[in-house]
């Protein structure tokens, strides 16, 4: 197993090598700098800019400036807001949407896995119906139009919660992490019913059971373990999911993270933010694929060995 | 029955389905909705009433208009259009990248196999959505730009099926005995591998539709998407979500059409699963 791990981090590096790269020079070939503003800038301060941001060396100085500072952690300035590093905005924007991600995984991982395990257990009865039909609107209605719809219910209607902002008035963190915890909450439901099912079908529960072992023991010692495996494969790419889903999140709810950092360098052209919250996306996707690849195999005794 | 076929089988299995008949009953409906959207639509989707403006459903307008005094019910039937197109298109894309990829990695094997499906992998850990931004952003929001960017991200998964499925085909008696008589690969991937695989590659491929539909709709909501005047579900939700406070009409009904495809596209790709592969129904 440590073999399996050195051998995915060795494949990891050349592959944030490539994608820093490839991210590099597709910017390059961008039309349109950074300083075509909407106020013409007259050619002087031009030049003085692309000195100062060193955008007048040959393409190829500037890579190799770029992958040197990149190697040290520096992802160098940002352009659009002067004197801040986008290792700054980064650190900045970071914690945010990391306390995002982690209650909408949280609330994803409880109500997914206690609703698909209910369902597995109570199988073709109403309580299987039920967390089914919820899980199947969970997938069928995006979180652009589930977070909205919660402000509209919540928010505006009822006035229970705060429409927007984060860490400012009480209750404000709710309907983020639901709204993005939600969709997650459908797929682990279903994964873990399938899971759970194709487990509770196998010998060793009906060993387990033949020893007149408790249901309950049964279900979380025995049944869980390897019903789970699937719903803990997924949570790596589901990260990825949960970067893509706070763009759209933190949009709506105004939440300064780095997903609506990314948005709007996006719209305003910071290449350099762009190319610095893309790598840095790469390699948490990447870190967390090869963390939930290893979780899984460890929870699969039949690969503990190996 | 007397003709026992696979799709004779999985029709009769599909026709007793009332989700997933209900789900391609309501497809049908909107594709064809989005065919005629010129002719049955009351007004253009472009046509503003100014002095109009925001107005609830009334009987001139059954889902009322937006702030410029726009059709909401013409928008959506036109929307459906670019939504449809792209979840068509784009899934197209995908599976023409992926449907010949797994063939190859999965017939050729040995080395070849490893290294496309190492590629396979990288990519599939790699952050897609930002590069699906980021050309957006390079290369400006282009509809022939946003099918072929989502069509390159969703055939990964696509290429694994096939060469699975290529995989277990790969030494039966008809492809050895189509071997021995010389005939060229393309032959070989054209007659024999494909329509061999093509129960699975049609169930994937009902499946990929609402993701393509998704993140088109995501996109568009960013405003990376389809541009102005154009107009597809996931803009118009983006129109209704500025205005919801006063006019939560403009949200709610591009939002259950929006869900309601979606439910469609997953009922009928969910119904077209089991009645292919009836082992998996009890999952």
């Amino acid at each position: 197993m440590i073999a399996i791990f050195f051998k995915r981090i060795l494949l990891a590096i050349p592959v944030l090598f490539a994608v820093a790269s490839i991210t590099f020079f597709l910017i390059k070939i961008a039309p349109g700098g950074p300083f075509d503003a909407d106020k013409a800038v007259s050619p002087q301060v031009l030049k003085n800019l692309n000195e100062a941001y060193n955008l007048d060396a040959s393409n190829w100085e500037q890579y190799v400036d770029y992958m040197t500072g990149l190697i040290q952690g520096d992802l160098g300035p940002s352009f659009r807001f002067p004197g801040r590093s986008v290792s700054e905005m980064i650190a900045t924007g970071l914690p945010v949407t990391f306390e995002l991600a982690f209650y909408a995984i949280l609330i994803a991982l409880v109500m997914g896995v206690f609703l698909g395990v209910l369902a597995a257990l109570k199988r073709n009865t109403f309580l299987d119906f039920i967390p089914m039909a919820i899980a199947m609107i969970g997938i069928c209605v995006p979180s652009f139009l589930m977070g909205p719809l919660l402000v509209l219910i919540f928010g505006l209607n009822l006035e229970l919660l705060p429409v927007s902002g984060w860490n400012q008035l009480p209750g404000d963190k709710i309907l983020p992490s639901l709204t993005l915890g939600f969709a997650y909450a459908a797929y682990i439901a279903r994964l873990s019913r399938g899971g759970m099912l194709e487990v509770l079908n196998q010998d060793f529960i009906r060993t387990a059971r033949a020893k007149g072992l408790a249901e309950r023991i049964i279900v979380i010692k025995h049944a869980m373990q390897g019903g789970l495996i699937p719903v803990v494969s997924f949570l790596g790419p589901a990260i990825a999911g949960l970067l893509a889903g706070s763009f759209v999140v933190e949009t709506i709810f105004q939440i300064p993270g780095l997903g609506r950092f990314y948005v709007e360098a996006a719209f305003n052209r910071d290449y350099t933010m762009i190319l610095g919250t893309t790598i840095f996306f790469s390699a948490m996707i990447v870190f967390f694929n090869l963390l939930s690849d290893l979780a899984a195999l460890w929870m699969n005794p039949r690969s503990r060995d190996v | 029955m007397k003709n026992n076929s696979l799709w004779s089988d999985a029709i009769y299995r599909l026709s007793r389905n009332r989700a997933a008949m209900l789900g391609g009953f309501i497809l049908v409906m909107l594709v064809i909705c989005a065919i005629l959207a010129p002719w049955i639509a009351p007004y253009s989707y472009s046509f503003q009433d100014l002095n109009l403006g925001a107005s609830p459903p009334s009987s001139e307008h059954l889902l009322g208009t937006d702030i410029l005094g726009r059709d909401l019910l013409s928008r959506i039937l036109y929307g459906a259009r670019i939504s449809l197109l792209v979840g068509f298109v784009a899934t197209g894309v995908a599976l023409v990248i992926g449907v010949s990829w797994g063939i190859v990695a999965g017939y050729i094997g040995g080395r070849v196999d490893s290294i496309m499906m190492r590629i396979v992998d990288v990519l599939y850990g790699l952050p897609f959505i930002i590069f699906i931004i980021l050309l957006m952003v390079i290369f400006g929001r282009n509809l022939w730009l946003l099918f072929g960017a989502i069509g390159a991200v969703e055939w990964l998964t696509m290429a694994r099926i096939v060469r699975g499925q290529v995989i277990g085909l790969k030494n039966q008696e008809f492809v050895l005995a189509a071997q021995a008589m010389g005939v060229s690969n393309l032959s070989m991937f054209r007659r024999h591998l494909l329509p061999n695989i093509l129960g699975p590659i049609a169930v994937y491929a009902t499946l990929t539709i609402p993701q393509v539909m998704l993140l088109e709709g995501f996109l568009s909501f960013l405003g990376l998407g389809i541009q102005p005047p154009m107009s597809s579900w996931g803009t118009l939700i983006k129109d209704g979500v500025e205005s919801m406070e006063e006019y939560s009409w403009l949200l709610i009904y591009p939002g259950i059409t929006f869900t309601i495809t979606l439910f469609a596209l997953n009922f009928f790709g969910d119904g077209l699963r089991d009645a292919l592969d009836p082992k998996t129904s009890d999952n």
